[in-house]
Parts: structure tokens; sequence; C-alpha cells
């Protein structure tokens, strides 16, 4: 730090820098301590436990990675799910996050600290938030100074989106990739603002471990290009702009193809084409600013004339080339996720896989208030901060809310883009309104009295020569109302006649001022809004975001009552069928039952093979016989439905039954949606289609139901249900959990055919059903 | 049939050895037989009366059990009962060994039981033996459905195999307070309450046998371990943490067809042959206690703790029928010092063998005493024999490893729930080398950080940038100076402008010119100050960007202290002259303006080096 060299030790400013950054370490140090524990109510009112689908996922992997070490991870191809295709995970899954776990488990235990795996990838999010605050502080420092950076790291540890995909026991990607996404931010705005080609290599490895970590790295590899056009636009180019973007280019492009599931889309695909394009726009930029140095102007605007003219020819011609190769690919080289990013509705028309996935959805408006709350106000007021002065870091961060809005409000799942940028924002936000009124309260009071309040001058201090400029502006209007004001301001100085308060009051007396009521009322209303947010925050972690939904619990008169249904069924997998056994269930579990009962399973959460999927969906919408024989061809020995009808659990299969018709639908089109819906209504009741009350999913689902109450009354659909007695002919019930939550059924093995019976029938049967289950069974 | 060719083998062997010789003269004068079959244990009881008929001294006493039941063996001890009458508490126990006798045939397992005194003639002695056994109670039928009820079956002779005439025999089997499917019916069989007796027979030769078949229903929970590993840690900071990994089984007849919730939900509940809980008694003062699994806690556990013990009622995941298994993992604390005690200069863990589960049968137990890092001349104490080896374990900083006891014993039964002692050495300053290194790591840590940033770790001391580095710091220094001295500058201005106030409010000329003066003297010190840096910074190549600013700086200064003189001077003319207020006002008017401007210059560019 060059500010504290500087200054001969002893001097009260020197000591003044001093106690500052010790007070910022402390802060920041505090900032992390909060942003661990807010994350760990999970663990609190819960268990420490992995959380959701996602994480089962990621936390079998790691435990694979640790168990077998990195290049059998590399080469593992899994065999226990997606039956009987397998997938290959070592180059299909972003490994920054394994890695990372791993890492961190490795090393823990060759310190000889007994962590479990799981208790590691149980606490990489909370500690990695911390890490985010940090992060957010030094980029938020780099763009409007360090009180801004405190405000922003505080605001960050604890803002209810990013705390829902990061609270302790929530082991996905995105808990390492925000870090991953911010620090990424930062060295380039660090290398913007110091031209260092060591930051710059830096960050084209932090950019790497974001590719590493999470399929989101292409926010960053558009944003930043954008950036750079921006500011190429607005003629702010300069040296330091091509050194931090042209090796992360190069460099970061070279890292990205390494990770085995980036590979070669880091050069094919649409996403990663806006950064080539800037590439070159930068060097032509760069070289036209060298050749004005070189020439005369004159001789400059021959130059430009005969450049442009015969550049115009070579760049249509590229272009169309490269239009061409896009557009041969058939999505035009965009994924279907970036796709539904750009158009909205593209999604729902063409890939149901992805639109039926909630996170996927667009948001509502009360989500924006639960997820960033107050700051969704204080953003404006950031952006505003930001334009006075205009800097090349402070348009990123513009240019960064901007874009993370438009993209959450597409995706609910984007959300977790936008919160740093609210954070950022809103955190400049506060402290320049604490500066300017504590500023103006300081003003006030040192005209009346001498006493200074240090505590609050730190802040102003390391802040208040860069507001200088937008004070400077209102200065001449208050010419006037300063002769006053400098008199008395003198009477201080005679006494301290030192050196230091002399510019404090300068700065003061340049600042805007405000009255004092106003001011005062104002800073108590800001600090209002903040507790307001804390206490917002603290209950969205605590009631909202840390039930990992494998456990439920609900409140009743007798106590709290748990839910425990799914572990249950998968500790009875686990434990009481063989261990090559085939379990199909809809592709929401597909994940859990491989991590938590080690069994086999058709499909899961990776959705990756649509007509698999569309297999399964078939089956479970099939009638009973057709079904059975989807599932005997496809080995499976279980059927896993989940039903939460007689204790109201309303994320259930019936409630997802449609998706299933829908996405069986797109591939076999025998399966019509239409059959499944009364007057386009979806209701299992009496009026519900006969093809609705024979589908499989509803005879599993609702098997020996209306015995447990007598009339079959479905507390999810709020109705009694259509179909109440019937028999399963090709299934048989095994187990199903205490609340009947999770029910397992087996396929019964096929009958011993009666010789007379089959001669009898065998020109009926073996002729009609051959036929028409070859066409209905892809699998046969 | 399984039972039946056993049957057929005994009956074979009775034969066999009705022929074989006389072992010796021992008679047993009075043989009382109690089997409790209430759990998946069958717990046998006998009280034998030993009378010595021959002439030799017998040292030796022969025990004997049919091989299916002698490989089901989990548990014998026998004792003596010393004393006479009523007050004979004092039970002793003698060493059994397994024997091979010979002349007896391989369907028929014998220990011998070696007597505290040799036996003389006509002497008597009165033993008592507890025999446990394990896996006799079969299930019949092997494969149930959920509706039906749990039937086991029981074999056993009615006449006690002995190689010893047997002059009085009887034999009660206590069975569970459920329904009786069948018994074989001999002479004096008898069936009280729960209670089915058979004799007494009188005069038995040796190796006399008759089967018996008791069929009934067993409402126990047929719960078996089939691995269990219980781990039990030593810290000398004042607990024992005992984790206990089970993988229980219901030994019980399988389960065939459905499990269906609604039936074991509705009423009357069926799947009676199903337990759900188990009860694990714990010592007292057990602390943070844990219940889970692999996949996370489990909730459905109960409590229940007074000053005698600790009632753990634990509920697996899913009721368990027959064939099904499951597995979780019980841990707790325990104070160390009810079970740690010093004897001899050495420290010894008295701690007790199985689970503290209640009628659980272990088919493998592994204990595993993890004592702290740097104990030495480890042995064990068992009261029966177990396999031992030792491992070392690296937990928690360790740098040596701990030391593991490992014991291992097969078919375990509450009835080894017996305290087992580990004696080892230990001193307490091993206690405190892990917080010791702790320490010095940290120390070690910070003293990097301070040596870090305070020493000069380039490469080249010559090199360009290094010199560079140096010179730019001695700029910064010197700007700061330059600055300091400005500051100063512009306070002696202040103090002449407050010279000036007090002039127009006292209009005394004298002190203000003296103030003239001696703020003149002061500001020539200070531009006398100024000269050598600013040479410096002109000098020097790497102050190119800031020297202008300086030299600018300096000179505006200049202005403004001219400007400031001039207008001293004009204002103390006009009072020597004593011109109108306003009229001093209007002559300065022009100057206070500039001054201001000049001013607010000097500030800007102040602020502009500061940045720098």
């Amino acid at each position: 730090m060059a500010a504290l060299e500087s200054p001969p030790p002893g001097t009260p400013s020197a000591m003044r820098h001093a106690f500052g950054n010790v007070l910022s370490v402390l802060i920041l140090v505090l900032i992390g301590v909060l942003a661990f524990s807010i994350r760990l109510f999970s663990v609190i009112k819960y268990e420490s436990v992995i959380h959701e689908f996602d994480p089962y996922f990621n936390y079998r992997v790691t435990q694979f990675l640790s168990k077998n070490g990195i290049y059998e991870f590399w080469n593992w191809f899994d065999d226990r799910t997606w039956y009987p295709l397998g997938r290959v995970i070592g180059g299909t899954v972003y490994p920054g996050l394994t890695l990372t776990a791993g890492t961190i488990w490795w090393v823990v235990n060759s310190l000889n600290i007994p962590l479990s795996v799981e208790t590691v990838c149980v606490f990489t999010a909370p500690v990695f938030s911390a890490f985010a605050s940090w992060a957010t502080y030094f980029l938020t420092k780099e763009v409007k100074g360090s009180g801004a950076g405190l405000a922003a790291a505080a605001l960050l540890a604890m803002v209810p989106s990013y705390i829902s995909r990061s609270v302790a026991g929530s082991y996905d990607n995105e808990a390492v990739a925000i870090f991953a996404l911010i620090f990424t931010f930062y060295l380039y705005i660090k290398t913007l603002n110091t031209g260092s080609l060591f930051y710059a290599t830096l960050n084209a490895i932090a950019y790497f471990y974001m590719v590493c970590s999470w399929g989101g790295y292409t926010f960053i590899i558009n944003l930043i290009p954008m950036h750079v056009l921006l500011c190429i636009v607005t003629g702010r180019y300069s040296p330091r702009l091509y050194i931090a973007y042209a090796p992360l280019v190069v460099l970061g492009t070279l890292l990205a193809a390494l990770v085995p599931v980036v590979g070669f889309n880091a050069v094919l695909t649409s996403e990663h084409f806006a950064s080539f394009l800037v590439f070159i726009i930068i060097h032509v930029v760069a070289l036209v600013y060298y050749i004005k140095g070189l020439l005369s102007p004159k001789m400059f605007k021959v130059a430009v004339t005969l450049v442009v003219s015969v550049g115009l020819v070579v760049c249509v011609i590229a272009v169309g080339i490269l239009v061409a190769l896009v557009a041969s690919s058939p999505t035009g080289g965009w994924s279907g996720r970036s796709l539904s990013l750009l158009d909205p509705t593209y999604a729902s028309k063409y890939i149901p896989i992805i639109a039926s996935v909630s996170e996927h959805q667009p948001p509502t408006w009360p989500s924006y208030f639960m997820d960033i709350n107050v700051l969704a106000f204080l953003v404006p007021a950031g952006i505003i901060a930001c334009f006075s002065p205009l800097s090349d870091a402070s348009s990123f961060v513009v240019l960064y809310i901007v874009m993370s809005v438009y993209f959450s409000g597409v995706m609910v799942r984007l959300m977790l883009v936008l919160a740093p940028a609210a954070c950022i924002m809103s955190g400049i936000a506060l402290s320049q309104a604490f500066d300017v009124f504590t500023a103006s309260i300081k003003y006030h009071l040192s005209g009346s009295s001498n006493s200074t309040n240090d505590a609050e001058d730190n802040n102003s201090t390391n802040n208040a020569p860069k507001d200088d400029a937008s004070a400077s502006k209102a200065d001449k209007s208050e010419e006037t109302a300063k002769e006053r004001p400098s008199k008395k301001g003198k009477k201080k100085e005679r006494e301290h006649v030192v050196d230091k308060p002399s510019v404090k009051s300068k700065t003061v007396k340049k600042a805007l001022v405000l009255p004092l009521e106003a001011s005062i009322v104002a800073l108590l209303l800001l600090i209002m809004l903040g507790a307001f947010y804390v206490i917002h925050c603290v209950w969205a972690a605590a009631e909202a975001y840390s039930a990992p939904s494998i456990v439920l619990t609900s409140q009743s008169r007798d106590g709290l009552h748990v839910f425990d249904d799914f572990r249950e069924s998968y500790a009875w997998l686990s434990h009481n069928t063989d261990v090559d056994d085939k379990v199909a269930s809809w592709w929401d579990y597909g994940y859990q039952t491989t991590a938590m009962a080690n069994r086999t399973v058709i499909v899961d959460n990776n959705t990756w093979n649509n007509t698999h999927i569309a297999t399964v969906g078939t089956a479970m919408s099939s009638p009973e016989k057709a079904a059975w024989e989807i599932f005997n061809s496809l080995d499976v020995k279980y059927v896993l439905v989940v039903f939460g009808g007689l204790i109201g659990y309303p994320s259930d299969d019936i409630n997802k039954f449609l998706w299933m018709v829908r996405i069986g639908g797109g591939v076999f089109p025998h399966i019509k949606e239409a059959d499944y819906l009364r007057d386009g209504q979806y209701r299992i009741d009496s009026e519900a289609t006969p093809t609705m009350l024979n589908s499989l999913m509803y005879k599993l689902s609702y098997y020996r139901f209306v015995e447990t109450d007598g009339k079959g009354f479905d507390r999810v659909r709020r109705t009694e249900i259509g179909k109440k007695h019937f028999k399963l002919t090709h299934f048989e019930e095994v187990f199903t959990s205490h609340h009947w939550m999770v029910r397992l059924y087996k396929l019964k093995p096929q009958k011993n055919r009666i010789r007379g019976k089959a001669k009898k029938l065998k020109s009926k049967t073996s002729s009609g059903s051959s036929s028409k289950s070859a066409k209905k069974n892809p699998w046969i | 049939m399984k039972h039946s060719s056993v049957d057929l083998l005994l009956l074979l062997l009775t034969i066999a050895v009705l022929t074989s010789p006389v072992y010796s003269d021992l008679v047993l004068s009075k043989v009382e037989r109690r089997i409790d079959v209430t759990s998946q244990i069958a717990r046998v009881t006998k009280t034998l009366k030993v009378v010595n008929s021959g002439s030799e001294s017998v040292s030796e006493f022969i025990l004997t059990f049919p091989k299916f039941l002698g490989n089901n063996l989990a548990y014998l001890s026998v004792s003596h009962s010393e004393g006479k009458g009523k007050s004979k508490r004092s039970l002793v126990k003698l060493s059994v060994k397994a024997a091979n006798l010979k002349g007896v045939p391989d369907s028929i397992s014998v220990y011998s039981v070696a007597l505290p005194k040799a036996l003389t003639k006509g002497d008597t002695l009165t033993l008592e033996v507890v025999a446990a056994f394990t896996n006799v109670l079969q299930p019949f039928p092997e494969k149930i459905s959920q509706r039906d009820i749990h039937l086991v079956m029981l074999q056993e002779s009615a006449q006690y195999l002995s190689p010893y005439a047997v002059e009085s025999q009887s034999l009660s089997i206590k069975l569970p307070n459920a329904r009786i499917e069948s018994y074989t019916n001999l002479d004096g069989t008898k069936l009280q309450g729960t209670e089915l007796k058979y004799g007494p027979y009188k005069n038995l030769p040796q190796y006399s046998y008759s089967p018996i078949v008791v069929h009934f229903e067993s409402k126990a929970a047929f719960a078996v371990a089939e691995k269990l590993v219980r781990e039990i840690e030593v810290s000398h900071w004042g607990n024992v943490q005992v984790t206990e990994h089970y993988n229980i089984v219901h030994r019980g007849a399988q389960l065939k067809g459905e499990f269906s919730r609604l039936d074991f939900q509705g009423r009357p509940p069926s799947g009676v042959s199903a337990f759900r809980h188990l009860l694990a008694r714990l010592p007292p003062r057990a602390h943070s206690i844990y219940y889970r699994d692999d996949i996370g806690n489990i909730s459905t556990s109960q409590m229940q703790s007074d000053s005698k013990k600790t009632e753990l009622l634990i509920e697996p995941r899913f009721p368990l029928f027959g064939g099904w298994r499951t597995f979780f993992t019980i841990g707790y604390g325990l104070p160390l010092r009810d079970f740690l005690f010093a004897s001899e200069g050495k420290r010894f863990l008295n701690i007790s063998f199985g689970s503290p589960m209640i009628d659980l049968v272990t088919e493998k137990l592994i204990v595993q005493v993890v004592l702290p890092e740097g104990s030495k001349d480890i042995s064990v104490t068992t009261p029966f024999a177990v396999k031992q080896s030792q491992e070392i374990k690296y937990s928690h900083l360790d740098i040596a490893g701990r030391p593991v006891v490992v014991l291992e014993k097969n078919n375990v039964v509450p009835d080894h729930n017996q305290y087992i002692q580990v004696y080892y050495k230990f001193s307490n300053i091993n206690l405190l080398s892990e917080p010791l290194m702790l320490i010095s790591g940290f120390f070690v840590l910070f003293i990097t950080c301070i040596i870090y940033t305070r020493a000069d770790f380039s490469i080249s001391k010559s090199s360009a940038i290094y010199l560079a580095k140096l010179h730019w710091d001695e700029v910064l220094a010197t700007v700061q100076e330059v600055q300091n001295i400005i500051h100063k500058c512009l306070a002696t201005h202040d103090k002449l402008e407050s010279s000036l106030r007090d002039l127009s409010r006292t209009g005394d000329i004298q002190t203000c010119k003296a103030a003239r003066k001696s703020t003149d003297s002061l500001l020539k010190d200070l531009s006398k100050e100024l000269k050598p840096l600013l040479t410096f910074l002109q000098s020097s190549s790497s102050a190119s960007q800031i020297s202008p600013k300086v030299e600018e700086l300096i000179t505006k200064e200049k202005e403004l202290q001219e400007k400031l003189m001039a207008k001293h001077t004009t204002v103390v003319e006009g009072y020597e002259k004593k011109s109108s207020g306003r009229d001093i006002e209007n002559r300065i008017a022009s100057q206070q303006q500039k001054i201001i401007a000049l001013r607010q210059e000097i500030e800007d560019l102040l602020e502009f080096i500061d940045e720098i």
C-alpha cells in the first residue's frame, strides 16, 4: 500500500491511515464471519446434510474424486446412471466445484484433520460466500473507494438471492462460481485501472476458474467485450484497456479449451464470438491510434479512406463466411439455454425439458423483492453515483447491472448474477449518501463546536477526493453561503495549526451541504433501511432458504413434525435391493437415487438425452401393461413415484405429470396431451379422462389410497380421486414411506406360460401385441 | 428336512455313544435346566449337583452339547457356589475351554471345566452353568407374508446329554407370552401358562437323549448386527467418545410378497413380525448423543436419562421385516473420570465390551480403543478370549499417530457386556503438544507476515526498477514535505488575515505591523526550506510528472503571498490614513477576489498532488 509508506511514520495522518487500514481489515474479517455464519441456519435448524438435487450429484462426484484421484476422475464413465447409455462424467461436468472441495478435503486430511467429504462439501458454499464478499469489496474499491467497498461487501454477505444458493449444504456450482465471477470482474477492473500485465494474467486464470465452475462463464466472456466496445465507442480507448482485454481473450480462451466440458466450444459456439469480434476491433483501434501518432493529420485522413475502403470489403467477406458457418448448425451455434435467454419464449416452444424446470421460468415481481429486497431501491441511486464522474470502472459496473437485470428478468435462476451487481450499486449508493450526510452534519457541527467525530471521518476522508468533482459543480451556488462558516473554520484552524485538519475542513467546505436536520433524518432513514434489509436477510436465511428439501418439517400443535420420507425410501433401496438393480423414476430424483441409494437410474437431472427422458415419460403416461413392457425392456426392477396426496406435499409426481406427458409426447406422438386433459383442464377426480385414470402414474400414486380414509381425498389437489378401487397386475408394492411420500413398486416377473393357453392364444397375442409394442417401445 | 436329519443323526449317535466306555465315576445327582426363549437368544441355565462316586479324585468336569447347539454357543460360563445354605451367593467363575475327547463322536461338542479343587470320593459340588445360544430358534415357516405371525421352532433334548449318569433331571422352557403352535408331548410334559415342563426323569444313563421340538410364536426382535464396529476414543481433555457403526439385519422369517404401508399402519396393525425400535442402555451421564447414517441424521429417537442410566430408544428409518437390512451409527460422549483410573503408575480404561443394545446379537464385533498420541506399554485384559491386534490412527493434527487396540470377537451376546481393561502409560506433557503446535504454527505465520512486510525481497539491489522505486519513494517523501510546508504557509496566511480582522476591530496598527513582520520572517524561512526540495524534484528524472505541478504550486503560493502582502499593506495604509472602512474594502476588493481564486487553485493543486 503506497499510502502506508509515503508519510513519515508518527505523524497523525500516518496513524490515521494505519488505523483506517486496520479497521477495514477488521470489518472485512467480520463481514466474512457474517457471510459464513448467516448460512449456517440450515445446519442449526436442520442438520449438516447436502441439499436438494444437483448438490447430491456434485457430492457423489466429489466422493469419487477423493476416493479415486484426479486421473480416474477425468476418465470416469458412470454406468450407474442413464442406463443403459451411461454418462461420461469427467467430460461432461464442470469440475471447478468438485476440484475445489476435493482439494480442500485433501489439504485438511493431509494435516490430519479428519473431516469427512460430506462435511467439506456442506461447508464449501459458506466459505466461498465469504470469499465472494471480499472479492466484492475489492471490486467496489476499484470502482468507488473502500467505503463503498465495505458497504457492498456487507450487503453481499447477506443478500438473500445469493444465500438461496449458498447455504450450508447447498453444494452447487453457483456457490463457487459467484466468487469466481466477482473476482474475475475485480481483476479486469484492476487491470483496467493499473494497466499491469500481472493482473491481466491473473484475470485470465480467474476466468479459467470460472469456466471450470459454471456454465455462466459465458456471461463474463460477453460482458467484458461489451464493455471494451463501449469504451472504444465512447472514445475511452487506452493502452490499459488493451492490456486488460487482449491477454484475457488469448489466455482465457486457451485455458477454457482445457476444460473438457468446454473444449472446442470455446472457439466454435456463438456464445464466444462476441469476444473474438471485439478482439479484432480492439486491434484495429490500437493500430489506428498507433498510426495516428506516426502520421501527420493530413496523411492520416488519406490512410483512413484507403484502409476503410479495403477493410470493408474484407470484413464483408469474413462476416459472410462466419454467418454461413454458424447458420449451418441447427441451433445457429447457440445452446438451448442461451437461446432461451435471448428469446424468452424459445424454451416453451421447442424444449419442454428446459421449460419444465421452475428455475428457468421468468421471475415474478415479488421474487425481486424477496431476493434483493431494498437493494432494488438503492440501485438507481448507485447508477447515478456511478455517472458522477463516469470512469472506465464505473461504466463497467453500470453495464454489468443493466445486463444482469435483463437476464434475471428472463430466468429466475440468473437472479444470482444480478445480486452482486445490485450489491455493488447499493454499496456505492449507500456510501455516497453517507458521505454527503455525514459531511454536512460534520460541517454544521464543526461550525458550531469544535468537536469532530473521528469515527465518521474515516469514511469520508477516504472517499472525499473522489466526489470533489461532483461537489465542485455545486460550489458556485454555495459561494455566498460559504463566507460565514469559513471564518469559523479559521477559528478552529488557529487551534490546530498543524496541518491535516485544514485539508479536511476544506473538503467539508466543498462538499454538497444539506441542512443539518434533513441530513440527520435522512441518515436515520438510511440506517432504518439498512436495518430492514438485515432483518429481511436473516429471516430469509433462517426461514425461506435453509430447508434442505429432502427433509420437510411442519409446525403443528404438538411441536415440530419431521417428514423424512425421501431418505427413508432411499435408505430402504440402498440396503434391501440388489446393488445392480435399476430404479426408474422421473428425472428429478435421479441424482438423489444414485447418490443416496447407490442404485442405477434410467434418467437423472442432467437432462442430456431428451429421448431417454421421453421414454420414461411415456412409460409413466402409458397404461400398466405398456409401461411394464417399456420398463422391462430397460431392465428396470423398481419404479419410484413421489406422492404428496396424503400429507399435502405439492411438488409430487402427479403435479409434474403433465410435463411427463408433454416430454413423452414430444418424441412418441401416440402420447397426446389432450388425452389427459378434460376441456383443457388437468384433473384427477371423477371428471378425469380414462387415459389419465389408466396411466401408470395415476395407478402407482393412488394404489390403495382410498383405503386410508374411505374416500380417497387428495390433499394437494383438494379433491376426491376419480378411480378409487383398482388392482395392479404388472407391478407390486414393495415399499411405501411413513407418510406415503415415496412409493416403490417392483415389476412383477413375467408369468410362466401355460402350455395349452399359450397355444390357444398364440396366434392372437403374438401377432397383435408384439407388433404393437414394437411400435410403441423404442428399446425392443 | 434339515431338522429330521439332525434328529436321525443324533439318534444314531446316542446308540453309538451308549457303547462307549464310561468316562469317569462322576454322577450328577440332580440336574435342573431352564431354557429361556423369550428373546431371540436361547439362554440355558443349569444347576448341576456333581457327586464323585468313584475312588479317584477328579479335577475336571466335562460339559457336552449336541453339535448343532454347540456351534451356536455364544456364551458359556460355569461357576460354582461357595458356602452352604441360603447365603451361598458368592459365585466363583471357573475356567472353561473347548476340549477334544477320545471316543466322543463329532456330533457332540465338548467343553472341559477345571474344578476349583479336586473332588475326592463322595464329595459333592454344585455348578451353575449359563449358556447362551444364537440362531437356535429357527423360523418356521421360513418365509411369511406381512399379515402372518412369526413362528419359531426350538429343538432340544428332554433329557440331559452328559457323559455322566444322571440321577434326577428336569427341564423347564420359558416361552414368550403368545401362541404355542405345538410341542413334543412326552410323559410328564406339562404346560403351565407360558412354562413348558419336562420331567423329572430319574436315573438316566450316560448320553441319554430324547429330542423335543417346540413350535411357538415369538414377538421378540430378531435383530442381529452382522458387523458392529465400536470405536472408543480416549481424550485426556475429559471425554471418552464412543462411536458405534451397526449393520443390522432381521434374522427372523423372511418377508415374502408385498409390503403395504396401509396394512402396516392400519387397525389392527399387521406386520407384527417386524420390529421398529431398538433400545440402547447407555452409561449414565452420556452426552452429545447422535444417531445417523450415511445420508444424514435420523430424527426418530428418544432419550431418557437419570442418574443410573441413559436410555436411548432408536427407530431405524423403516420398520425391519424378516431379511431386511439397515445401517446406522450412534455416537456419544462419556465423562472421562467415570472410566479412566490409575493404578501402579499406569492408567487404565475400564469400559464395557459389547453393544449397549438390549437383546442384540452381534455376529462380528470389532472394538477399537483409540488411546491418546504418545501412549506406551499397552496391554489389555478381557474376561474372555478375544482376538487382539494394534493399529495406528491419525486424527486431529497427529504426527506420530494414536495407538489403537483392536479387539475382535464373533458371535457376541449381551452376556458379553463385561468390563475390559486397557492399561497404558501416558505422560501429561503430551497433552499440551497439540495446542503448542497450533500456537507455534500461528506464531510462525505471523512472524513470516511481519518479515515479509518489513524485509526487502527484491532480487537485484542494483536493478533499474528497484532503484527507480527507491527514488520514487524519495520523491514521494519530498512531495509530502513540500505539501507540509505549503500547508504551513497557508496557515501563516490565515494568521495574517486574522491580524487584519483584529485591526478592523481594535484599530491597533502596531500589533498588526508586528504580526506582519513575524509572518514575513516565517514565510521567508519556509521558502528557504522549500528551495532544496524543489531543486531535488527538478533534478530527479522520475519526478518529471510531478515537478511541474509542484513548481506551479510554489509559484502560485508565492503569488498568493505577494497578493496578501499587498492587501495587507493597503489595509494598513488605509488605517493609517484613517480612510473609511468602505473605502478600504473597495480598494482591496479586486485583490480579495484574486486571493480567493489563487487559494482555490492552490488547494486544487494540493489535492491533485495528494492523489498521486
